[in-house]
């Protein structure tokens, strides 16, 4: 391990955990700008974080120590996903210890522990959040995994970082394969961050909340850290997203001048996706829980036709 | 040294059977004596499973040893041979049946059906003829304990004999075991190729015509497929393993399905010199089709121990999968792709042998502190049980397939060898495979939900009962046993290149190459099968980063800010009536699956009128094949057979005419 990889991922650590509150504060800042409304400051996630992190715990009488494990497995599993997916640069010592595989396992991992949490009170809505959590999850995890597997075919490596070097070092062309899994993927992220079509973030109409229902029960620091979890989550889908549809400004080993420019590169491309994301949410209207399933086989189908035609046609 | 050792690896295997008979004949003394059979037999028996898994890890790599054993007919004595697949096997059933053994020390009580001593005297038949099949180097040694141990199950199987249901699990498994029996049969009668001589030796050397070879192939994906629970074969495991105790679940579910596919390893890898790659497609569809049926149907059981009995078709849906793809790479010879597809298939035997036990022994835990199978009569019980809680959590991520669990890592490696195929020469095949590979991708996901289902029912919530609150954990003997397989299954997943190491001269016999032996395995820590650009995997640092990350952000909120606590009801939204009734049942939380799956299943359903003072709502699932398969072969019987009544009618002067008629024909025929 060298020390320029080491920097390279208390880099991608520190901009994770800085970053992911700072792109939740810009979608709501764009979605409040398209809706007419005032728009919240950009830090008003971290002040968010901050608050819940004094406030104290409450806990339900008969909550098991797994209700109190889960914030900070989830936390774990979110924080070293954003630390194995190449955000600023492919030379990251730890990117080995887990491919693309293993990070959908990783998602898996953190659903497993929030469902489980969820219903560990023992409350109508909790339970019900678990279902659809995993019922969206299983769904949208091979859709996923269908897209990853396009791009690792391209580059016949499950390696991240190697799969984002070699679709770096490609000449720019619209490829079909990676257009039907682009589309994948903006559906499974749409889904998997709770955002709508899927899910509305800002519900509290307690029967249609998925994500909110999962957290109900949560408050305090344990509430913070799911929270702070929730935006690592969509920044590890964002940057997983960009690092393999627009891998441009990507640093590699041995490039220091690179990564000097990774991170406005990174800025830059995180803030129009958060526009577009946030254009998304105001444009679309939330669907009705039986029929996401539809929407999410689209994807997973996507993802399957993705595949195809990379073997059909080679592109 | 090492040639002692080795040349003692075989009788040292079966001076352990010995021992197995011989605890069943002590058991057989002491009938009704449940101290000794439970505090003494049964540990006794556990360390001569632990034995038996030292011998075989360390014959493994060895050359094969052979040994004759004059039992049965004059001439035609046992043949037994110990190599490095029969090794591994004998590893499993002795590492999965240490923890089973311990357990069933601690489980097993006086009470309705068979008397302890006898149970332990079928217990260990079950077990020492598991280990023979294990070794068997001719079809009639093979044959024999094969029934030795089909019978021997079905008695454990009806341990509690006294119930009709259970007798009749019973039945339908020992019927489906022999319709299996009869095709495993056959299929040594076509690999003998007309020699007469049927040690598996001969069978090697003989080069069937493609078509004798692929009637081979058919028979034994039947016959072995009939004991694993492949489609449409399946239907008695979701019978058989409620009815059986749980620690008997455990080892039908965990080692004798494994010996199924041993057996289709042992004709299609070792026995068939040239396989050909349409069998391949076959296996991968077949196995496919039956890991998403498990995998369906498990989401809607409501019974314990059949969601697990559904789990473990999907598992060896996925383990036949493996198969499959080996032997198409296998035919092609592509050695180092089929190596990977065998090893990953290895390596899933081994972890399902182990969590699926841990998952039935949990079960079994739960049953003895509840005397309640039905998931809509238990919750809550991670309070009461927090030892059985914990481990069969562990078993649960690694059923679920999710890192960093054993279960993950065969999963991983079945994904890697998909992700070849666009090297395989057959166009067709190219573009088949991956939606093969989508399929089992949707299946692993499946798994996740089916396993919250699981143990969220079970151990999480609010108790659906007030009798669950005497619930006490289990102790003693019973928690080696659950301790034992968490650890194996927590080692497996932590160090999966020591495994592969292990697999390697299994793969290297089979199809020619290992993935150790040229370099491919990585390095101690990294699993990385074919090289380090390509696909790499580290469990072990996986597991210490997701734990440290935990501490040091647990210790930084308890530095910077604080650690308080406030015990309150449950929030709920406010609601105030809260019961633990308005907690999801296990019908509930499977409805979206009842519900996006619903061609699949055969669904009754009572909905109650609105206007109903006590309103009911029931619904039941069943399986499906019953009314495609098996009830139109039972229909064709009988039609059949009342054809043939025609021709009985009873006067003694009809029958006269038949042996008439029948002289006539037969003179005339002689004539012509």
């Amino acid at each position: 391990m060298n020390v320029e990889g080491l920097l390279a991922q208390i880099t991608a650590l520190l901009v994770a955990l800085a970053g992911a509150p700072l792109v939740m504060g810009w979608v709501n800042m764009c979605r409040a700008w398209l809706q007419n409304r005032a728009a919240p400051p950009l830090l008003q996630p971290f002040r968010l974080l901050h608050k819940l992190f004094w406030k104290e715990s409450v806990i339900a009488h008969d909550a098991s120590p797994l209700f109190r494990v889960a914030p900070y497995v989830v936390f774990g599993c979110m924080l070293l996903a954003c630390m194995i997916i190449p955000t600023l640069s492919t030379n990251l010592p730890l990117a080995p210890a887990a491919d693309a595989i293993a990070l959908v396992g990783l998602f898996g991992l953190a659903r497993l522990f929030i469902s489980l949490a969820a219903m560990d009170i023992g409350t109508s809505f909790g339970t019900m959040g678990a279902r659809r959590e995993m019922l969206i999850g299983f769904l949208a995890e091979p859709a996923f995994l269908m897209v990853l597997f396009t791009a690792s075919l391209i580059s016949s490596s499950t390696s991240l970082a190697t799969t984002v070097a070699t679709l770096a070092h490609r000449e720019f062309a619209i490829q079909p394969s990676l257009a039907f899994a682009g589309i994948a993927f903006t559906m499974v992220s749409l889904a998997e961050n709770a955002r709508v079509p899927v899910d509305n973030p800002a519900t509290h109409l307690e029967l249609t909340m998925i994500h909110e229902a999962l957290i109900l029960e949560y408050s305090g620091r344990h509430l913070a850290l799911l929270e702070w979890a929730a935006a690592l989550k969509l920044f590890a889908y964002s940057c997983a997203g960009l690092a393999i549809f627009f891998p441009w400004g990507i640093a590699e080993a041995r490039d220091h001048v690179a990564l000097l420019w990774a991170l406005p590169a990174l800025a830059v491309k995180l803030a129009v996706g958060g526009m577009a994301l946030a254009l998304i949410e105001t444009i679309l209207a939330k669907m009705r829980i039986f029929r996401v399933p539809e929407f999410l086989a689209t994807a997973f189908l996507l993802g399957v036709l993705a595949l195809l035609v990379h073997l059909l046609l080679g592109a | 040294m090492a040639q002692i050792a080795s040349l003692l690896a075989i009788d040292g295997a079966l001076i352990v059977v010995a021992g197995w008979l011989a605890i069943g004949v002590a058991g057989l003394a002491a009938l009704h004596n449940v101290r000794l059979v439970g505090r003494l037999l049964f540990p006794l028996s556990a360390l001569l499973s632990v034995a038996l898994a030292g011998i075989a890890l360390l014959a493994l790599p060895g050359t094969p040893q052979t040994a004759v054993l004059a039992i049965g007919l004059p001439d035609l004595p046992f043949h037994l041979r110990l190599d490095a697949l029969s090794a591994f096997f004998l590893a499993l059933l002795g590492l999965a049946s240490a923890g089973i053994s311990v357990f069933a020390g601690g489980y097993f009580r006086q009470g309705e059906g068979t008397p302890p001593g006898l149970l332990c005297m079928h217990y260990h038949l079950f077990l020492a003829s598991m280990a023979l099949v294990l070794l068997a180097d001719d079809a009639y040694a093979y044959m024999v304990t094969w029934e030795m141990m089909a019978l021997a199950s079905f008695f454990l199987v009806t341990t509690n004999h006294r119930i009709a249901e259970i007798r009749k699990a019973g039945y339908l498994y020992l019927l489906v075991a022999h319709v299996g029996a009869i095709a495993i049969l056959l299929c040594f009668g076509v690999l003998q190729a007309n020699t007469g001589d049927y040690t598996f030796a001969n069978m090697r050397a003989q080069h069937l015509s493609p078509f004798w070879a692929s009637c081979a192939f058919g028979l034994s994906l039947f016959g072995f497929g009939a004991k694993a629970g492949i489609l449409p074969l399946h239907i008695w495991l979701p019978e058989a393993h409620p009815a059986a105790p749980s620690p008997v679940s455990a080892l039908m579910s965990g080692v004798m399905l494994k010996t199924a596919v041993y057996g289709l390893i042992r004709v299609n890898f070792d026995l068939i010199a040239t396989p050909l790659w349409w069998w391949g497609t076959i296996a991968l569809g077949l196995g496919l089709a039956t890991a998403i049926f498990g995998v369906v149907f498990a989401a809607a059981q409501v019974d314990m121990k059949r969601l697990l009995a559904y789990s473990s078709i999907e598992n060896i849906g996925l383990i036949v999968v493996g198969l499959g793809l080996a032997i198409v790479f296998n035919a092609y010879r592509m050695d180092a792709l089929a190596a990977l597809a065998l090893a990953a298939s290895l390596y899933h035997c081994l972890n399902h042998a182990l969590f699926k036990s841990l998952l039935f022994l949990g079960t079994g835990s739960v049953l003895h502190a509840t005397h309640e199978r039905s998931l809509g009569k238990l919750g809550g019980l991670m309070r009461f049980m927090p030892f059985v809680a914990w481990t069969t959590l562990v078993g649960v991520i690694a059923s679920a397939g999710l890192p960093p669990s054993n279960g993950f890592v065969s999963e991983w490696l079945l994904l890697q060898s998909f992700l070849f195929t666009g090297e395989l020469p057959n166009p067709y095949l190219r573009m088949l495979v991956p939606v093969f590979a989508a399929g089992v991708v949707l299946v692993a996901a499946l798994a996740g939900y089916v396993m919250v289902k699981f143990f969220g029912v079970i151990f999480l919530g609010r108790p659906r009962e007030e009798k669950l609150a005497q619930a006490r954990d289990a102790d003693g003997l019973e928690r080696l046993g659950l301790a034992w397989l968490t650890a194996g299954c927590l080692l497996l997943g932590l160090f999966p290149v020591a495994v592969l190491e292990v697999i390697d001269p299994i793969t290297v016999a089979m199809v020619g190459k290992g993935l150790a032996q040229s370099g491919h395995a990585g390095d101690w820590l990294m699993l990385a099968p074919v090289s380090a650009e390509r696909a790499s995997y580290s469990p072990l640092l996986f597991f210490l980063l997701t734990l440290s990350i935990v501490l040091v952000a647990f210790a930084l909120v308890r530095r910077f800010y604080h650690g308080r606590v406030r015990r309150a009801a449950p929030w709920d939204c406010g609601f105030p009536m809260q019961t633990a009734r308005m907690q999801d049942t296990a019908e509930g939380f499977g409805q979206p699956i009842r519900q996006i799956f619903e061609p699949f299943f055969r669904m009754r359903r009572e909905l109650p009128s609105p206007f109903d003072s006590a309103p009911r709502y029931k619904v039941t699932v069943e399986d499906p094949m019953w009314a495609w398969v098996y009830l139109r072969i039972a229909a064709v019987t009988e039609a059949a057979s009342r054809l043939v009544g025609l021709l009985q009618r009873g006067r003694i002067s009809i029958y006269l005419l038949y042996s008439f008629v029948t002289l006539v024909a037969l003179l005339s025929l002689t004539q012509l």
